[in-house]
């Protein structure tokens, strides 16, 4: 550990901005670029259990009538 | 090796296997990025010239340095799909685009902000962060001529192209600090001979390079997948994943 405070981490000697700016602007898009594939697979995963059931239930209803 | 290589060519043997891939690489990619950076940002020393602001380090080059190695990968299967017309490598392809974009982005976005309190400037028309937004103008333009096309082969072939041409940049991306030598520093880490870093700095750089390529390797895995279970949701082999979970 490099620095003695937790001020001393968040201020950085007056580079603590650049800093952790820097950073902030690199993990964010990066979650994001993380998240999106996931959640689109979800989407598509979603949608075929959704189509699957209908298609189940059509000769089901056919027969009732 | 070769009936790997043919595997990796059959949606539902590489959407298994990246399954597991994926399930010990997002762990492995989180917990390196966040021990990278802990290190680097905690635990690494300040640097004699620039202070502490020169922790940007630990994000700038691994981001630039994978979005360069990511462009060959987008290239190698643009060629792949366009020399044996192979469909998983054109999925790669279009994987890699808007990963490359981002990782592109990211270095050029934390440069400039590393540059005004280095330079004293956010931007200068330098070579190397010229050559790099001609990078990101490649990626985005992959991604942008794909969704300009109706016809998605058509789309896919110009696409190829496209990312084949661009590689003349990346030669001139490398070289650019030693053709025109400007603000741009040149290359710190070399493979041969000794390294202008000190190993308490270099150590968490690479260890940083090291998760910046398992998270390239990550997200176009994700982003494969998710578009492998669009294409194929009519296809037998999904139906029955579908059906089995």
């Amino acid at each position: 550990m490099y620095f003695d405070s937790l001020s001393a981490v968040w201020h950085m000697d007056g580079h603590g901005f650049y800093v952790w700016l820097s950073y902030a602007l690199t993990f964010l898009p990066v979650a994001i670029m993380l998240w999106l594939p996931i959640r689109r697979q979800r989407q598509h995963w979603q949608w075929i259990v959704a189509e699957q059931r209908r298609a189940n239930s059509r000769p089901a209803d056919a027969q009732s009538e | 090796m070769w009936t790997f290589i043919h595997k990796m060519g059959s949606p539902p043997w590489f959407f298994r296997f990246s399954g597991v891939v994926v399930q010990w690489l997002l762990p492995i990619t989180i917990g390196l990025l966040l021990v990278g950076a802990a290190w680097g940002l905690l635990v690494a020393p300040p640097d004699f010239r620039q202070g502490n602001s020169y922790r940007i380090i630990y994000i700038h080059v691994p981001a630039a340095v994978v979005a360069l190695a990511g462009y060959y990968v987008m290239a190698f299967a643009g060629a792949v799909s366009l020399i044996w017309r192979i469909k998983m490598a054109d999925v790669t392809m279009r994987a890699a685009a808007p990963v490359g974009a981002v990782l592109t982005a990211v270095a050029l976005i934390t440069g400039a902000i590393w540059g005004k309190p280095t330079w004293g400037t956010w931007w200068v028309w330098d070579a190397r962060i010229t050559s790099m937004l001609i990078l990101l103008f490649l990626y985005l333009g992959v991604v942008a001529l794909f969704e300009a096309y109706e016809n998605k082969t058509a789309a896919a072939r110009a696409c190829a192209v496209l990312s084949l041409v661009g590689t003349v940049n990346i030669p001139i991306i490398y070289k650019s600090v030693d053709w025109w030598y400007s603000l741009h520093q040149p290359a710190s880490i070399k493979f041969t001979g000794e390294s202008a870093i000190d190993s308490s700095m270099l150590y968490p750089l690479l260890l940083m390079i090291a998760a910046f390529y398992c998270l390239f390797a990550l997200t176009v895995l994700l982003n494969m997948r998710a578009e492998l279970v669009w294409n194929h949701r009519e296809a037998n082999w999904l139906q029955q994943l579908v059906r089995k979970v």
